[in-house]
């Protein structure tokens, strides 16, 4: 930010002026990031619950799964410019633009996350009438075919950043979706584990953990191959951010395995510092692509590596910049 | 589509590879920045045919330039660098005393053209010294004369043959008209912004209050009513050419040529060359120095053409996503624990 520049290659630029303008997104779109994770990772959970017979878990995970998603299209609604034209993704489908085809994976995984929630709030009393029997069965069927599109709901919000010029989010194309997919796995198990008595929890455990595990992972290999990027990735709030989510992760594993299966209390504080730590990701990720294109180097030193590349006639640097001829 | 095509179809055929029947020729500018006096006739001209909104009034201590940058509100931006030699920014005290307003802004800077920068605490004003009439050397003989040199260049959208802009609007409110020059309905935006980041040059902008996102239209009205933009039409040297694109091609390798000639080493085309990375742009630019100087990037890459790469590693990850469900329940089932 203002004044701690980061050391590295300067770059002839135009008073120091952005290339790029800087993501119109607010904090609300980092924070769909989580929620829409979390929608898609307690959806997983709570289909598997029903399947093997945990009904419990299957509840909390159903009504989290959502309200998470009630979240996330009020987060996505709230950053337009133009919310009452939201309907205006609905008018076409269009491949090349992973905000659309995501519009299409939400508007699939919706329904039956809303059947199957709206049929675990039917009152007891109720529960063995003929309209409740019928809505339980729909629910069932409905709820696992959104499951089935959980993933693409967890994992398609990384096309989505990566899909864009900011340097930030297209330099770490190749990691994004596995740390996007492990924090959404980590916070849907660790939605289970707070929700759920440890007895019936174990399947949630074992998402949040390869979850966890994935996150971690990702995280690292991502960090290992930055280039220039490294700088915004390992400065100021973004390298707190997620330090602190890289932290809190790694604790939330490590008492997901020690702890929760024997504590419920265990169990709750690591599902918490799972929820935590993805959500943290998240928001150091976003703010990592703003952050990039608040300086012109980000954007100019790596085109310039490229170009100057490309006439000397060895090498060009990506694959995806100029056709090899 | 032709935007994932990875090589990018001869000028024509881009509007009749988006559906028009029997379109026009592809039309655009020429922008030599070697005849550029900084009137800023065009950015005028633009703003009063388009009803575009003013952009905040200021003075950015950038040289002449007063607007800063393309923006929602912006749609010709003149900029002005004054240069001891090729291949530097202006001067480095300018720039740091520019720059450092610049960071401190909410958007970095890159709001300029939209909005305008806050005003500095105290209202404290960099001192860039006072302006002297007459040029370097005056007085006392060329000998003496400095390589001190002001480039001056009219930027606008690049009405690229592969728009990230388009490419990922979700609604279909940017589309390729039959002149194959990219444009906003307005009454289709919902100002979701991920053209704002789907634009590798920093043009698209969401117009704050009125909440769409806004650019360079190449004024399709006037082009409708087989007009010039406003302006060309205002621009008093010709520095601004509208044409056929293949036309303006072939004036800009003349002026090139013509220029090395007149050991104009330094002067270079932008976004004349199809084969490049967002397949050539409809509106050209002759440049007297890198584009870097210019605050333009210098070999960008529209975003899209990662898309199958990128569509494969979150097809992978997801794959990996359901397994590990699918895997926590199966060993939930079969293993000894409910
Ligand atoms: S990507 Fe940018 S420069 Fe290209 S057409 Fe769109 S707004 Fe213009």
């Amino acid at each position: 930010m203002t004044g701690d520049r980061p050391p590295g290659p300067d770059a002839p630029s135009y008073y120091g002026r952005p290339v790029l303008k800087t993501p119109v997104w607010e904090w609300k779109i980092a924070a769909y990031l989580f929620t829409g994770g979390l929608a898609a990772g307690t959806a997983v959970v709570a289909a598997g619950a029903d399947l093997v017979r945990a009904p419990r878990l299957r509840r909390g995970c159903w009504l989290g799964s959502f309200a998470a998603l009630l979240a996330s299209v009020g987060l996505l609604v709230g950053d337009l410019g133009r919310p009452e034209r939201f309907h205006h993704m609905l008018r076409v489908a269009k491949p090349t633009s992973p905000m659309s085809v995501g519009t299409w994976i939400l508007t699939a995984f919706g329904p039956g996350v809303g059947a199957a929630a709206v049929s675990e709030l039917v009152p007891a009393r109720w529960r063995s009438s003929w309209p409740a029997r019928l809505l339980r069965g729909l629910a069932r069927a409905l709820g696992l075919a959104s499951a089935a599109t959980a993933p693409g709901v967890a994992t398609y919000t990384a096309a989505l950043l990566s899909q864009t010029a900011v340097p930030g989010w297209h330099e770490v194309r190749e990691e994004l979706p596995f740390l996007f997919a492990g924090s959404a796995a980590a916070s849907g198990g660790g939605f289970g584990m707070l929700t759920a008595p440890p007895a019936e929890a174990r399947p949630a455990r074992v998402f949040a953990a390869a979850g966890a595990g994935g996150e971690l992972l990702a995280s690292r290999l991502m960090e290992r191959r930055m280039g220039l990027i490294r700088e915004v990735y390992e400065h100021g709030t973004v390298a707190r951010r997620r330090r602190a989510s890289e932290v809190l992760t790694a604790a939330g594993l490590a008492g997901t395995v020690l702890l929760a299966g024997r504590s419920r209390a265990g169990a709750a504080a690591s599902g918490i510092a799972l929820l935590t730590g993805s959500a943290l990701q998240r928001f150091g990720v976003f703010e990592a692509g703003v952050e990039s294109t608040r300086d012109p180097r980000y954007t100019v030193v790596p085109q310039r590596e490229r170009l100057d590349a490309a006439r000397r006639g060895s090498a060009v640097g990506d694959d995806v910049g100029r056709p090899a001829r | 589509m032709t935007a994932t095509d990875r090589t990018p179809p001869p000028p024509v055929d881009l509007a009749r590879r988006n559906g028009y029947f029997d379109p026009p020729p592809r039309m655009g500018f020429f922008t030599d920045t070697s005849v550029c006096i900084g009137c800023k006739a065009c950015e005028v001209a633009c703003k009063e045919w388009n009803h575009v909104p003013e952009d905040g009034l200021d003075l950015l201590g950038m040289s002449m330039d007063n607007t800063g940058m393309l923006g929602a509100n912006s749609w010709r931006h003149v900029a002005f660098v004054e240069q001891r030699r090729p291949g530097t920014a202006g001067p480095e005290e300018q720039t740091l005393a520019v720059e450092a307003r610049l960071r401190a802004a909410p958007r970095g800077g890159s709001e300029l053209g939209t909005t305008p920068l806050p005003t500095a605490p105290g209202g404290a004003v960099a001192d860039l010294g006072m302006p002297t009439v007459g040029r370097p050397g005056d007085g006392t003989g060329a000998e003496t004369r400095t390589d001190f040199r002001w480039l001056m260049e009219s930027d606008v959208c690049k009405h690229c043959t592969e728009a990230g802009c388009l490419d990922v609007c979700p609604t279909g409110a940017l589309f390729r008209t039959e002149f194959g020059t990219v444009v906003v309905q307005q009454d289709i935006c919902n100002g979701c912004g991920y053209c704002v980041s789907g634009c590798p040059y920093g043009v698209i902008d969401r117009r704050p209050h009125d909440g769409r996102a806004q650019k360079c239209t190449l004024c399709y009205d006037r082009l409708k009513g087989g007009l010039t933009p406003a302006c060309a039409k205002a621009c008093p040297t010709e520095s601004i050419q509208f044409g056929p694109l293949d036309e303006l091609r072939e004036r800009a390798d003349r002026r090139l040529a013509e220029l090395h000639g007149q050991g104009v080493a330094e002067a270079e085309l932008y976004g004349r060359d199809p084969d490049d990375g967002v397949g050539g742009h409809g509106s050209l630019f002759l440049l007297l120095d890198v584009p870097e100087v210019y605050g333009l990037p210098p070999a960008p890459v529209v975003p899209t053409r990662s898309a199958p790469q990128i569509w494969r590693r979150v097809g992978a990850a997801a794959a990996a996503f359901a397994l590990a469900g699918i895997g926590a329940f199966a060993s939930a089932a079969f293993g000894d624990h409910p």
